[in-house]
């Protein structure tokens, strides 16, 4: 189980050249808008032609500019949920599932009405897509996607097009159904949350170029890089001068700092999440004055923009604490200091 | 009056009819060919190419008269042909009246058809594709159905052309009585005859026809009543 893309697309003022091969089952690429994440999926599902490079899922090559295989899309067998499910809007349910079947005629509608029943579809079958909620539409095009039994699965931006709660049960729906499916799928997102929820393995994709891939979970911990840092959501960076093995001169935050890990020679950042800084009532190690410049309520949390007068001046800090309560107002039990954990400091290219 | 009308020749008003139907039957499959190739066509080529084949709907008529005689002439190469291997006459005959009425609706038909292609996602025939739909199957049960509105008012335009033509059917066809004569052409003849009443009567036919042409455009394409008012 495995997909490798290695390509390169040349387009006016953009060219898109991305390179990863997966080991995980699920694996997401998180970018911008515009960073050219739908145009590797597409280029993956033979939509689109890339100028250069292969593609190979579990082993069989779809396109090899060398070799001059270039699979149709009908040949690739990869199911694509696009971001409107694109659900033909002339159809009934019933009528759009059964395009996704391949295979024998006399067996369709048996297995057409197992995959209504298995996505809760009945009582549906005869309906537009138009007169579906989005929660139905997108339980339409997974089952139209999966009729044909896709040897992996690509999904672009599954949730964009939702609000809020419906946004909540399908990505439940969605958990469940990706904890059932057996094939590899590849997952399209500008959302840092849904990549850490979903996926195994991450890329970054940043202006049409890989910046990283790895496991998610180490990317987020240490991304290496300043870019891959602000693309899982980091928000506090500042430029560093070594003064020992684990020990730095924070220049823009105006604050020395003991780290955790080595210092590695190429690292010229140090960041720190927000959520990981903690409030203190005595100065110490890796602690800064409780500065407050701006404050921004938040649902669940208060996030304080902190500038000391050793700090650049255009930089500051966020910190992002938990409320508890709602009438809790933004001066309750407000921190001397801040302390910036040692272990929770990254170190960065 | 029921002396007038019993003495009307209908053949006109049939000859319309009938070479409006064969005529839009013509553009309607041509048309839709065309504008699905020129939809799957590279920027460039597709521009000339539609400059092309728009050219009769903004020509005058009597320029695509022209052009169409010194093409079927029989004493030219392709119009002796077209006799001499298919004893195909064009010139003064009521095919002459369907080629004329078909290259005039043409393009309505095709850019209808266009317009109506380019309003459809293509993201729903880049689904059929990793569906593994064939291409034929994906036009036929996704792209026309869902442009079936667009293609089905440029069809009643083409029709309404069709039937109205006048400026190449006189030059191509000809003005015979029974053959040739559509109601388009009855009423220049008439009036220039002076046969006023009888003129007048094909006038109203033609507004009639019109007409119920206008009301349907507005009932296939889901306009009309239904749409929503400005302010």
């Amino acid at each position: 189980m495995s997909i490798h893309v290695n390509i390169e697309k040349k387009f006016k003022g953009f060219s898109l050249k991305v390179k990863f091969d997966t080991e995980s089952a699920s694996t997401g690429i998180l970018g911008a808008s515009g960073s050219g994440k739908s145009m590797t999926l597409r280029c993956i599902a033979g939509i689109e032609t890339p100028d250069r490079g292969e593609i190979l899922v579990n082993g069989k090559t779809l396109f090899d500019s060398e070799k001059k295989i270039n699979l149709k899309p009908q040949e690739r067998h990869v199911g694509y949920l696009f971001q409107n499910y694109a659900l033909f809007p002339t159809m009934t349910v019933y009528e759009n599932i059964s395009c996704g079947f391949r295979g024998e005629k006399k067996l369709r509608d048996e297995k057409v009405r197992d995959f209504i029943s298995r996505y809760h579809l009945e009582g549906l079958e005869k309906r537009v897509p138009s007169q579906l909620s989005g929660g139905q539409q997108q339980r339409v095009a997974l089952a139209r996607m999966m009729i044909g039994e896709p040897e992996v699965i690509l999904l672009d931006e599954p949730f964009s097009a939702l609000d809020g709660f419906l946004k909540d049960v399908l990505q439940r729906d969605m958990q469940d159904f990706l904890q059932e499916y057996q094939g590899d799928m590849l997952m399209v997102t500008h959302s840092r949350d849904e990549a850490f929820r979903f996926c195994r393995e991450l890329m970054l994709l940043k202006e049409g170029k890989t910046l990283t891939f790895g496991k998610t979970r180490d990317l987020f911990e240490q991304p290496g890089l300043v870019e891959a840092a602000r693309l899982t959501g980091c928000k506090n960076f500042s430029r560093i001068e070594k003064l020992g093995s684990r020990y730095l001169f924070a220049l823009d935050w105006g604050i020395s700092l003991r780290t955790e890990k080595e210092i590695p020679e190429e690292a010229s950042y140090v960041a720190i999440r927000g959520h990981w800084i903690q409030g203190r009532d005595t100065d110490g190690e890796n602690c800064i004055p409780f500065q407050p410049a701006e404050y921004v309520e938040n649902t669940f949390e208060h996030q304080y923009l902190v500038q000391t007068p050793e700090m650049d001046k255009d930089t500051v800090l966020w910190w992002m604490r938990p409320r508890n309560s709602f009438r809790e107002t933004e001066e309750r039990l407000l921190p001397e200091y801040l302390y910036l954990p040692p272990e929770h400091l990254m170190l960065l290219k | 009056m029921s002396e007038f009308i019993q003495e009307i020749n209908w053949s006109p008003l049939w000859i319309s009819l009938k070479t409006g139907a064969v005529a839009t039957t013509i553009a309607f499959f041509l048309g839709i060919w065309c504008a699905r190739k020129i939809m799957k066509m590279k920027p460039v080529s597709r521009a000339v190419l539609d400059g092309i084949l728009t050219m009769p709907l903004v020509l005058p008529p009597t320029v695509a008269g022209f052009f169409l005689l010194i093409i079927f002439s029989l004493r030219r190469p392709f119009g002796k042909f077209l006799l001499e291997n298919f004893d195909f006459k064009i010139v003064q005959t009521w095919k002459g009246c369907v080629v004329a009425a078909a290259v005039i609706a043409f393009p309505l038909m095709y850019r209808n058809a266009r317009a109506a292609f380019e309003q459809v996602d293509v993201n729903l025939i880049h689904a059929g594709q990793t569906l593994g739909m064939s291409d034929r199957k994906i036009f036929w049960k996704v792209i026309m159905p869902t442009a079936a509105p667009g293609i089905a008012s440029g069809t009643v335009l083409a029709f309404a052309r069709a039937i109205g033509e006048y400026g190449a059917t006189s030059m191509l066809a000809g003005n015979i009585l029974g053959k040739t004569r559509t109601v388009s052409v009855a009423i220049a003849a008439e009036t220039a005859a002076g046969n006023y009443d009888v003129a007048g009567f094909w006038v109203v036919v033609i507004v009639a026809l019109s007409f119920v042409i206008v009301a349907l455009i507005n009932i296939v394409s889901g306009r009309g009543m239904k749409s929503r008012r400005w302010i």
